[in-house]
């Protein structure tokens, strides 16, 4: 931590003298352009096995130069395809293909996307905003290297790098995980400028010729510990990370076309791919969330290559040794490497404390929305005419045709088409929609609202989450106290990570109860966006002493407190206000009439009382 | 899991590029995971396993190596839902329907891991009706789905906290009974689908439901090894497994033979393994204190414990075997406090402290 707030100290020193910062912010950007030409290189060496890129890009230029110049890379022969993120199953996956079904008289099966990329490049573009379920459909496929096909058991090869552009722009916003983790190369183009990627730093020949070379690299045993070292030394918990770093340091040492990997091959390794993975700061202090350590590699290394030990043999990790003095162990230079490429903020996140650390979401925001709110959870498959609330089954309307169609042939005129679909054959697939519940708790975390009441809330959003998994519901909690409101744990169903976000909470200071209210507007209409129910669950005494502008002073911190709670009244969230006084208040009635809340006091509540309240409100 | 293309044709010269799993015996630790697939290969009626971990840790890599380690099954030959010739009374209407002669026909076959992907369709998990045959001649017959395909092998779902609701209704009830009943279409069709269900998944992407929770027998919680060491070696292996298959396959044969053979010997021991009252006793004294719901915890550690006994080549359970499948079978039977912060884990490493390790 002291680290961190000595870089902190020095980038302000920094921004006072000026100049100085420019410069760095120049030559960041610089190294990030030669990271991507370099990443662009070792990609198109073997697309498949180094898995892919993920671009974090605002999709100006300088991203369209780089795919411009991955293309140029890559082998004309490889198949390039486009995968938009709301591509349907049928399509990804293969299926039916309806129209040559339909002429020939029989089933045919189209290929999908990800069975026509095999051996090429899949294009992912905003990536940010892929639904959970797509995400992990493809991420299987990189791993199996395969597909299975919707329609029967047909699995065929889908062996395909993945580029992923990201344009995501808040914390919450980012590629799915699944994903980023197979995923060996991770850039960054923000800043870049375009012509930093003007020409590549190899040619399609002498790619060809590393590609020959690959097989015959060399990698000893302290290699892959000087990997997996600095990978635990930046706090990286998956096995890939180390995996897919020697499989890029390996592919750096071809494009050398050298047979040993040297050191400047696993210092790119570890800035491509290790740095960007990273969750600690790798020579910060053990203090926040030490990194895994310990003092027995020279063991593994005395151990031949070929003679590996029964799996028996090894043991768990239940007594782990305390973490050990890192820097003697972790190559300086490859920690060096990879904290040219730590994800930003990290520096900062870890003085913060670990809640501010951006979290695993698995998929982007607007699959959800567009599954739940245009169809639902299908509800089963009926004869019948498509209606509004149903849609017309073709699949299944030809099954229900199909058997007749000799009868129909028989009887049809001579100009009959090769199916005779009839309207009393159609088929429609019903949708049920339910809405889920989105929980939105609105957390007065200052002083004044006594900061004992915490604890309780906490409680209760855990036991909502227990309770709520049953019903698919999810939990969101923003909380406000001293000059501002936060979003303390974004619309999750993960009591893992609920506890974890909730815990690192704050209490105390003054009550900017308007800004709360203001964030837990916002946030409802994003979840009601997304085609949740948001119901929103206020805990305050009603006392506010902040304006909506950050001033303090009571008068006006009321005015708007209600100003804000009449436009929630005019937004029609179903809401509750929960009085947490000791001594229940007008104020806080004042409140919950203003934005047309229940009104709830309860002076004495404890975790399980509050859950109940919640959930008869709901 | 064998390769079927559309046009019948199956093997691997179609496909050359997708080749063998990764050893089951060359996994580096993870001793709890491969321990608990152990057992439900030598005793399936423990039920699924539920593996919840970190990313790259290995889940799907020891369930992908099940089919190449387990010893392959005898089926009826001509069997769609592999029937085992043994055991009439799990057999399908047709196989029953059989003449003689062809009944007697069998063939061995790789026990099938059939990996559900999240994105397949009722059809494709069901079956469904076969469109060829009925637009070509009218006839209405049964496609076969996944779940016929898993019959007396593994299913396994991946991200399985991820599966849509429907499908997770699905898998309840077959798993349940055993059997998947088909009744759509004008299809009117049952066939036995027993399979050991394996899901795998990180809690911090969402709960599982309690229903189908209840469903795994087991379920074991994995970590990435903290040890650099063991890392070193977990990375080493994959390695040298992805560039040179034949060699490491080699290298690894004998153990995995070996590995084969203790659970082929296991499993012709279960039936003779003695659960004495002491061991039953022991059992639903920890239920009891850990406050499980319901038998079927309790059930679980005793069938669990015997498989464990089987493959330790003895001839009763012990309180070793009751101890090392304590956690795996009740951890997730547990009633949930979520205000008590101690893991599901450490309250019964708590109560088999308490209760002490000696049967009787």
């Amino acid at each position: 931590m002291a680290e961190a707030q000595q870089v902190e100290e020095q980038r302000a020193d920094q921004a006072r003298q000026g100049e100085p910062r420019v410069d760095d912010a120049r030559l960041a950007a610089a190294a990030r352009a030669g990271d991507a030409l370099l990443a662009a290189a070792v990609f198109a060496l073997e697309p498949a096995a180094i898995g892919g890129v993920t671009v974090r890009t605002d999709r100006g230029a300088a991203c369209e130069r780089w795919l411009l110049l991955l293309h140029q890379l890559l082998d004309e022969a490889m198949p390039l395809r486009r995968l938009p993120p709301h591509i349907d199953d049928e399509r990804l996956l293969g299926g039916t293909d309806l129209a040559s079904t339909l002429a020939s008289g029989r089933p045919v099966y189209a290929r999908g996307l990800l069975a026509e990329a095999d051996g090429g490049v899949i294009l992912m573009s905003m990536a940010e905003r892929v639904p959970a379920r797509l995400a992990a459909v493809v991420a299987a496929a990189l791993d199996s290297h395969s597909v299975a096909g919707a329609a029967r058991q047909d699995t065929r090869p889908a062996r395909f790098g993945l580029v992923a552009l990201d344009s995501g722009q808040a914390d919450e916003e980012h590629c799915p995980l699944v994903l980023a983790e197979r995923l060996a190369l991770h850039i960054d183009l923000h800043g870049v400028h375009p012509d930093d990627l003007l020409s590549a730093p190899i040619d399609r020949a002498a790619l060809a010729r590393a590609r020959s070379h690959l097989g015959t690299i060399q990698v000893d045993a302290a290699a892959i510990t000087a990997l997996c070292s600095a990978a635990a030394a930046c706090g990286i918990d998956s096995l890939r990370a180390p995996l897919l770093a020697l499989r890029v340091a390996r592919a750096c040492a071809a494009l050398d076309e050298r047979d040993v990997l040297d050191d400047a091959d696993l210092q790119s390794a570890a800035r491509l791919v290790l740095g960007p993975r990273a969750r600690v700061a790798p020579d910060a202090p053990a203090s926040n969330e030490p990194p895994a350590e310990s003092e027995s590699p020279p063991e593994s290394e005395s151990q031949s290559d070929n003679q590996l030990p029964p799996a028996s043999d090894s043991t768990p990790d239940a007594d782990a040794p305390p973490p050990a003095d890192a820097a003697d162990e972790v190559d300086p230079q490859l920690i060096a490497a990879a904290r040219a490429t730590l994800p930003a903020g990290l520096l900062a996140g870890i003085a913060l404390g670990d809640a501010s650390l951006p979290r695993s979401t698995t998929a982007g925001r607007a699959g959800a929305a567009i599954l739940k709110g245009r169809r639902g959870r299908p509800a089963g498959i009926r004869s019948g005419r498509p209606r509004h609330g149903s849609k017309l089954n073709i699949v299944a309307t030809l099954r229900t045709a199909a058997p007749w169609q000799r009868l129909r042939r028989a009887q049809a005129r001579a100009a009959a088409p090769r199916v005779i679909v009839r309207a009393e054959d159609f088929c429609v697939t019903w949708f049920r929609q339910r809405s889920e519940t989105a929980t939105l708790f609105v957390l007065d975390a200052s002083g004044s609202s006594a900061m004992h009441r915490m604890a309780e809330v906490k409680g209760a959003v855990e036991l909502l989450l227990a309770e709520c998994y049953v019903r698919r519901d999810q939990v969101a909690v923003v909380a406000f106290r001293g000059r501002a409101a936060e979003l303390v744990l974004p619309a999750t169903r993960s009591l893992v990570r609920a506890k974890r976000s909730l815990a690192g909470l704050p209490g105390g200071g003054a009550t900017p109860l308007a800004s709360g209210l203001a964030l837990a507007h916002q946030l409802a209409d994003q979840l009601r966006r997304r085609g949740l129910a948001p119901l929103l669950v206020l805990l305050t005494d009603g006392q506010a002493n902040i304006a909506r502008d950050g001033s303090a002073g009571r008068a006006r911190a009321h005015e708007d407190a209600l100003l804000a709670a009449r436009r929630l009244r005019a937004a029609a969230f179903k809401s509750l206000l929960i009085d947490t006084a000791p001594r229940p208040a007008p104020l806080a009635r004042v409140l919950a009439e203003a934005m047309q809340a229940r009104y709830l006091p309860l002076p004495y509540a404890d975790a399980r009382a509050l859950a109940g309240a919640v959930q008869s409100a709901a | 899991m064998k390769i079927i293309e559309p046009s019948g044709r199956t093997g691997p010269d179609i496909f050359p590029r997708m080749g063998a799993a990764f050893p089951f015996s060359a996994i580096v630790g993870q001793d709890e995971m491969k321990l608990a697939l152990l057992c439900v290969a030598i005793d399936p009626s423990i039920g699924g396993v539920l593996i919840f971990g970190d990313r790259g840790t290995g889940k799907s890599t020891a369930i992908r190596a099940l089919s190449a380690l387990l010893p392959p099954s005898k089926v009826i030959a001509e069997c769609r839902y592999g029937c085992d010739p043994a055991r009439r009374a799990s057999w399908c209407s047709e196989c029953l329907a059989r003449p003689a002669r062809q009944q007697a026909i069998t063939k061995s076959v790789p026990v099938p891991v059939v990996d559900m992907p999240l994105g397949a369709t009722e059809d494709r998990v069901v079956g469904a009706l076969n469109l060829e045959q009925a637009l070509n001649s009218g006839v209405r017959s049964f496609e076969p789905g996944l779940l016929a395909q898993a019959n007396r092998g593994f299913l396994y779902v991946d991200e399985v906290n991820l599966l849509e609701d429907h499908l997770v209704d699905l898998l309840i009830d077959v798993a349940a009974s055993g059997e998947n009943v088909v009744e759509r279409e004008g299809l009117s069709v049952r066939h036995p689908a027993r399979f050991v269900l394996v899901g795998s998944g990180n809690p911090e992407e969402g709960e599982l439901r309690p229903q189908l929770l209840d469903r795994f027998g087991l379920s074991v919680e994995i970590r990435t090894p903290q040890d650099i060491a063991l890392r070193v070696e977990v990375v080493r292996r994959r390695d040298q497994f992805e560039r040179e298959p034949q060699a490491f396959m080699n290298t690894w044969r004998k153990h995995e033979q070996k590995q084969r053979r203790e659970i082929v010997a296991a499993r012709k021991r279960l039936a003779g393994v003695r659960v004495d009252d002491a061991a039953l006793r022991w059992a639903a004294q920890l239920c009891m204190r850990v406050g499980t719901d319901g038998l079927r915890g309790e059930l679980t550690l005793i069938r669990a414990a015997r498989a464990l006994a089987a493959l330790h080549g003895r001839t009763a359970v012990g309180s070793e075997e009751l101890v090392a499948m304590a956690p795996p079978a009740l951890r997730h039977r547990l009633r949930r406090d979520p205000l008590d912060e101690a893991g599901s884990t450490l309250r019964i490493d708590r109560a088999i402290g308490e209760q002490g390790m000696a049967l009787g």
